[in-house]
Order: C-alpha cells, then sequence, then structure tokens
C-alpha cells in the first residue's frame, strides 16, 4: 500500500497565499476609506456648529452675520424632513409590502410577476430627479390640492422612490420565509390571508423592517425630488399642503452661500440628517426586539 | 419486535411494554403516567373513514398517481410504504387537497371523508383540512409562536374565537404526550424544543384543531430512535380516538404501529393488507420483493 508523502506547502503556494490575502485585506481597506472620511468630515466640521439654537430656531433668511443667533438654525428643516418621511414612509411601506406579498404568496412563477419584478428593477434605477420632475409635472404645475409647491407632494415623490426599495427588499426576506410554514399552516385549515397575516408576515418582520429602514435612509437624504415639488420655505409651518423647509435642502442651500458660517451650517445640518436616521433605526430595532419572541 | 395484527391483543403487549420502560426509567416521562387509561372513554363510536376511489394526481405532465382506489378504516392506523418516489407521499396529500397547493399539480376521482366527497365543487378546502389534519417530515413549529401559542395557531388561525384556549392547549399537550415536559415552559419558543418534542408539538397543534383524521407524512424521518418510540407510542394512543393515515419509508415502523399496510409502486397501489400479511405472506410478489429487500 502506498502512502501520499506528507510534504511541507511548498514556497510558491505559501507566497500566493499572502499575496491572495494581502490583495482582499487591500480591497477591503479601499472600500472603507470614503465611508471613513465621509464620516470624520461630518464630525469634524458639523459637531462644531451643533448648539441648543441651531436646533431651536428657524433660518431667518440673512446673508450676512457671523453668528447662528443672526441667520437661524435649522428646525424648520428637521420637522420638514421629518414630517416628510413619515408620510413618505406610510405611503410606501405598505404599497411595497403588499407587492412583494402578491410577487411572492399569489404570483410566484406567473408572467404577470417577472414582469412587474422587472418594472420595480427599472423603477430602483430610475434617478431621484426624475421623480421629482414627474411630480412637478403631474401635481405641481397643475395646482393640485390649491397650490404648487406642498410638502405632501415632496412626500410622494420620495415614497416613489422608497417604493421598489421596499418592494424588492420585501420580496427577498419573504421568499426567504420556509415554505413548510406556508404548508402547515395551510394544513391546519387556515385561509390563506390569515397564512399570510399570522405566519408569513410574523416570520419575516425583522428583515421587513430592514428593507423599510433602508428605504427610510435613502429617502430621507434626497435633495433632487424635493427641490422640484416642495422648493423650500424659512419658517416651520408643520402643514403638509404648504411649502417646507427640508435638511437635504437646507444643505444644498446653504453649502452655495459665500458666508462661511452659512457653509458651516451646511455641515451641521448634514451631521444633523445622518444622526436622525441612526436614530430612527435604533428605535425601530429597539421596538422590533421588545415586541418579538426572544429566540 | 413482532409485527402486531389488528386486534387487540397487540395494543395491551405495547402497553405493557410502554410500562415496563417507563418503571425502569422513571425520569423518561413519556406522559404515560399522567395521561389516563380510559379505555373506550374517548373512542368515537364509529369513528371515521376514508375511501379514495380511482384517484389520479399529476404534478403538471408527470402522471405520478395512477387510478389509485382504497379504504382507509376508522380507529385504524394504515401505513403507507413502497419506494423513493412511488407516490405514496402524493396520495397522502391529496387526502387533505394539499396536492394542488403545488404550482400546475392537480388531482382527479373522489376521496370521501366518510360520505362527503372532498374534492365536490361545493367543498370549502379550508374545512377540508380542519376535518384532516396534517404532520410533515421535518418539525414545523411556527418560529414567531411560543409553545402555547403553536398549539392554539390552528384556532387562531382558522378564526376559532378563544374561550377556553388554556384548556385545549392543555389537553392538546397532554394528548400530545408532551405536556409534562413542557408545562413550565409554555410562554417560550416552540422552537427551542428538541427535534422530538418540536414534532409530538406539530402533533398537539394538529390534535388542538380536533380533526377527523390525521395524516402523517414520514413523521420519524428527522428524529431520533428514542423520539421515533415516543411518536410511535403516541400514534398507538391516538389511534383510540382519531384515524391515522402514516407514510412511512420505514418498514420495522410500518410493522410497529400500523393495523393495515398499503404498499405502492410506481403511483399505483399494489396491494392493501393487514399489516402481518403485508410483512409475512403478501399475495402480490413485488410486495413480498419488496418487503423483503429485494429492491427499494
Amino acid at each position: 500500500m502506498t502512502t501520499v508523502p506528507l510534504k511541507p506547502v511548498s514556497g510558491r503556494r505559501r507566497r500566493t497565499d499572502h499575496i491572495m490575502r494581502g490583495l482582499i485585506w487591500a480591497g477591503a481597506i479601499v472600500a472603507l476609506i470614503p465611508l471613513v472620511l465621509v464620516i470624520y468630515y461630518i464630525l469634524k466640521k458639523g459637531l462644531g456648529v451643533i448648539s441648543g439654537s441651531l436646533f431651536t430656531t428657524d433660518p431667518t433668511g440673512a446673508t450676512f452675520g457671523t453668528d447662528i443667533s443672526v441667520l437661524g438654525g435649522i428646525k424648520s428643516a428637521i420637522l420638514g424632513t421629518l414630517e416628510m418621511i413619515a408620510l413618505a414612509t406610510l405611503i410606501s411601506v405598505p404599497i411595497g409590502i403588499a407587492i412583494a406579498v402578491w410577487l411572492v404568496e399569489y404570483g410566484r412563477g406567473t408572467k404577470p410577476a417577472s414582469v412587474i419584478r422587472y418594472l420595480i428593477d427599472v423603477m430602483t434605477g430610475v434617478p431621484s430627479v426624475v421623480f421629482g420632475l414627474f411630480i412637478y409635472v403631474t401635481l405641481v404645475e397643475s395646482q393640485v390640492g390649491g397650490s404648487g409647491f406642498a410638502g405632501w407632494k415632496g412626500a410622494i415623490a420620495i415614497s416613489l422612490l422608497m417604493l421598489p426599495i421596499v418592494a424588492r427588499s420585501a420580496e427577498v426576506v419573504l421568499l426567504l420565509v420556509p415554505d413548510s410554514l406556508r404548508e402547515s399552516a395551510l394544513a391546519l385549515g387556515a385561509p390563506r390571508w390569515r397564512v399570510i397575516f399570522r405566519v408569513v408576515l410574523p416570520t419575516a418582520a425583522p428583515g421587513l423592517l430592514t428593507g423599510s429602514l433602508l428605504a427610510v435612509a435613502r429617502g430621507a437624504g434626497e435633495t433632487a425630488p424635493l427641490l422640484f415639488t416642495v422648493q423650500a420655505t424659512l419658517v416651520s409651518s408643520g402643514d403638509l399642503t404648504q411649502r417646507m423647509n427640508s435638511l437635504p435642502v437646507q444643505i444644498f442651500n446653504d453649502i452655495q452661500s459665500p458666508n462661511s458660517t452659512i457653509v458651516d451650517r451646511a455641515w451641521g445640518a448634514a451631521l444633523t440628517l445622518v444622526a436622525l436616521v441612526l436614530i430612527i433605526t435604533l428605535i425601530a430595532r429597539f421596538i422590533a426586539s421588545r415586541s418579538r419572541l426572544q429566540t | 419486535m413482532t409485527p402486531p395484527d389488528e386486534t387487540s391483543p397487540n395494543r395491551t403487549e405495547v402497553v405493557e411494554q410502554q410500562d415496563a420502560a417507563s418503571a425502569a426509567a422513571p425520569q423518561a416521562t413519556v406522559g404515560a403516567p399522567e395521561v389516563p387509561t380510559r379505555p373506550g372513554e374517548d373512542a368515537r363510536a364509529g369513528g371515521h373513514t376514508i375511501s379514495v376511489d380511482d384517484l389520479d394526481a399529476y404534478y403538471g405532465e408527470v402522471h405520478a398517481i395512477k387510478g389509485v382506489s382504497i379504504d382507509y378504516a376508522a380507529n385504524d392506523v394504515t401505513a403507507m410504504i413502497g419506494p423513493s418516489g412511488c407516490g405514496k407521499s402524493t396520495v397522502l396529500r391529496c387526502l387533505n387537497r394539499m396536492h394542488e397547493e403545488i404550482t400546475g399539480a392537480y388531482a382527479t376521482g373522489t376521496v370521501k371523508l366518510d360520505d362527503t366527497d372532498i374534492y365536490g365543487s361545493s367543498i370549502d378546502v379550508v374545512a377540508v383540512r380542519r376535518s384532516i389534519g396534517m404532520v410533515f417530515q421535518k418539525p414545523n413549529p411556527f418560529p414567531t409562536m411560543s409553545v402555547a401559542d403553536n398549539v392554539s395557531a390552528g384556532l387562531r388561525l382558522a378564526g376559532v374565537k378563544g374561550k377556553h384556549k388554556d384548556e385545549v392547549v392543555e389537553k392538546s399537550l397532554r394528548d400530545a404526550g408532551l405536556w409534562e415536559e413542557v408545562k413550565d415552559r409554555l410562554s417560550e419558543p416552540g422552537v427551542g424544543l428538541s427535534g422530538g418534542q418540536q414534532q409530538r408539538l406539530c402533533i398537539a397543534r394538529t390534535i388542538a384543531i380536533q380533526p377527523d383524521i390525521i395524516l402523517m407524512d414520514e413523521p420519524c424521518s428527522a428524529l431520533d430512535p428514542i423520539a421515533t418510540l415516543k411518536i410511535e407510542e403516541l400514534i398507538h394512543e391516538l389511534k383510540r380516538q382519531y384515524t391515522i393515515i402514516i407514510v412511512t419509508h420505514n418498514m420495522q415502523q410500518a410493522a410497529r404501529v400500523a393495523d393495515r399496510t398499503a404498499f405502492f409502486w410506481l403511483g399505483e397501489l399494489i396491494e392493501l393488507g393487514p399489516t402481518e400479511k403485508i410483512f409475512t405472506k403478501p399475495d402480490n410478489q413485488r410486495t413480498e420483493d419488496y418487503v423483503s429487500g429485494k429492491f427499494g
């Protein structure tokens, strides 16, 4: 009986291994560089601007001055973003999940399902400015609801942007729910709609939440759809039927200012936006973990 | 173990073995001491039957079941055996109309629960599945639900308003021989139980909706021998109240639990008879070849 001689790993293989490991590490670091730099600059430039009056005052519209108390803060922008994102989420998440439920539970393997899935993919790739233009043409120009620019129109533009993200991620998550669970629920004499509401959706809930939060984060930072649909204003009105301020639009406007204090305010607004998305995500995760069984 | 025949002495023998087992190992709470033996108390005089006439089942173009006619007797355990792909699971899934849940699958013929054709045009498929419960191959408790909620899931999924939910949960778990093991863990997740416990939980979930018939699709194939033994003992208990139809790959298991055994081959029913006869002197040569291990 012949035995395979146990030779040490050859030098060539060892070298190749080291090179390949090095390349993978380098790739990972290159990918991290922009992320780290973005966070670094936002913190560096933004932290200095953060103050109580930044959050509690509306921008005054003054273009000269070196103090936030003269120029005003970003209160109206924060409130506007929160309101519009809330409305956009209320529109896009139920519809997006409904689309995914149809695709997975009813349309699986059918022609209409693949057509819809293709359209959603196309919609994901549509630049956000196009959604803004679409709402501008359909709702703003025609003065639907009595006025031209309005917060709710911006929310619809953002929800159009969020919809494909929600639908596509929800579809992936729903497909992960094992068919055996659907079968056992059906075999217990459950109508299909109850199987969906009591078994499939609760099982997929954490994934659905993650997908929706991704869409919220994406929507919260969009500027282009809001420029055409909400415009901007200085005061916090809280009225979704009027022009509203929002963080991305304020950043967009402030950063163009020749006044360096206003540019700094843009950095403060950027930091606020990032923190806002982070807080929303953390709150949602906390609620989800509280409302579910420990597994 | 000798193959049981369909008369009662066999059952006494099994009960004796069970008692001996729990006497030897008191910590093995099979549920035998807790579940009082109440002969005849719960037995439904004249349980429910299923009779299948000329059943053909298809997966799209594939003709999987060819003209099967078979009667399942009340309060009997009928085992369906045969090589992989012989159609025994498909027949089982036709009995509660789960077969048609697969895209492109359909069945023709009549399947009567007592006197009602469950494939009749006016029949609600949801009601059929409430009358004919099913236990699957892999234990599949609902991952988002606690032990208790898993048991009552059938009631809630069927839209029954829960008045006596706690009683139903306890009775079903007792009947499934699981109560003693989980009574302190009712609010913990069902998926935290062991594989064998999960399968008995699934059986409890099935009997909680009080079906007439229980279908079991290789219920022990994912379980270890001890857990398998417990399920088999449970089947002996359950047949007092239910008509049970079980698909199994394991011929010893068929010999242990079944009153009657049906042998399927290439989508056809080859032979149905008392278990002992099928395993000792079957009429058909192919049955004999299969049970004696010449093929399959």
